[in-house]
């Protein structure tokens, strides 16, 4: 339910969900429900391009424009990888380039890593992704986070102890001033140690 | 009841002892609620779907000449990413070493780890499908316990 008044105090937020794995997809979709979240989840970077009317192939007539307050997008998908897709989302001028994208992968590679938080993505999250990740990203976007001035970009890192880098001991964390209170550092990586 | 009850959950409790489950399949299970009441057994079922497709593609392309290791690790990493998605711990595990064989492009280990990884899958559905049926066993006798009793 939406209210009006405060930007980001109680609303729904709509999430763009993609992802190529079937099984995937449902979790996404049932995660982000659970967290009282508005959700569509498409199967591909191209049919996320098309949803968000940024095919180039939109017709005016009748389209509202579509109202999305965070993407959520797999890396490796056939076609489209999610860091193009990333891509193409940040080099759009207009509210779209401001729209938070996640982007989740089941491979821990420092340099993937780095390059999708180079492009502006808001996080990198380690899958299986948990409820616990949702629920922190929605409680960071409803805080009213969601808007990114130009040039001041997330560094906030998600990954495990066993990063796959020799590099591992420039890997640093820095808090988003706005997430202090969600944050630890077991939040922040993603990937629990396993029983 | 009571009797029932414990059965299921000594159960459930050996799968994850053995290994079969992990975590993720908890989380799969705080996910179910009355608004998607049978949220685990439809996930589990799309993943019984998609493993058989992806089992059978593996083994149609190991019978190819020559072996195409790329398109069945990329089958592989599949498999592995759903299996994790669900928390089928064991079938997870085999992946990974599977995934070692295509990069190494040995045919034999990818055979072997593909024999494994068949018998896992086939006793994790098993195992899950005995355990969904004690739940549907739990729930119906549940639901027939005279109120006011």
């Amino acid at each position: 339910m939406v209210t009006t008044g405060d930007v980001g105090v109680v609303g729904e937020l709509h999430v763009l969900a993609v992802d190529d794995s079937f099984v995937d997809r449902k979790v996404i979709e049932r995660l982000l429900k659970f967290t009282s979240c508005k959700v569509t989840v498409v199967e591909s970077g191209t049919r996320a391009l098309q949803y968000l009317g940024l095919d180039g192939d939109t017709s005016s007539i009748g389209f509202d424009g579509v109202k999305v307050n965070m993407i959520m997008t797999d890396y490796s998908m056939p076609g489209m990888t999610g860091y193009e897709l990333l891509k193409k989302i940040k080099q759009e001028s207009s509210v779209f380039r401001e729209i938070p994208v996640v982007v989740m992968s089941s491979e821990n590679i420092l340099t993937r890593i780095d390059s999708c938080l180079e492009e502006g993505a808001e996080e990198f999250l380690l899958k299986p992704v948990k409820l616990s990740d949702v629920k922190r990203l929605t409680d960071f976007i409803m805080s009213g986070e969601g808007k990114k001035v130009g040039g001041k970009r997330s560094q906030k890192r998600n990954r495990s102890d066993d990063c796959i880098s020799s590099l591992s001991t420039t890997c640093s964390t820095v808090s988003h001033p706005c997430d202090l209170s969600s944050l630890s550092p077991s939040a922040m990586s993603s990937k629990k140690s396993r029983l | 009841m009571d009797q029932l009850q414990r059965k299921l959950r000594d159960y459930e409790a050996a799968m994850f002892q053995q290994g079969f489950l992990d975590d993720q399949f908890s989380q799969l299970q705080k996910l179910q609620d009355d608004s998607s009441p049978d949220f685990v057994i439809e996930v589990m079922t799309m993943f019984f779907d998609d493993s058989e497709k992806l089992l059978n593609n593996i083994s149609r392309a190991l019978e190819q000449i020559p072996v195409n290791f790329k398109q069945i690790d990329a089958y592989v990493h599949q498999q592995k990413g759903s299996s994790a998605s669900v928390g089928a711990a064991r079938v997870k595990n085999i992946c990974a070493t599977f995934r070692s064989f295509c990069e190494a492009q040995n045919r034999d280990g990818c055979v072997s780890c593909l024999q494994q990884l068949q018998k896992e899958y086939s006793q994790l559905k098993k195992n899950l499908q005995y355990l969904f049926r004690l739940q549907q066993e739990f729930k119906a006798a549940a639901g027939s316990i005279p109120t006011g009793e």
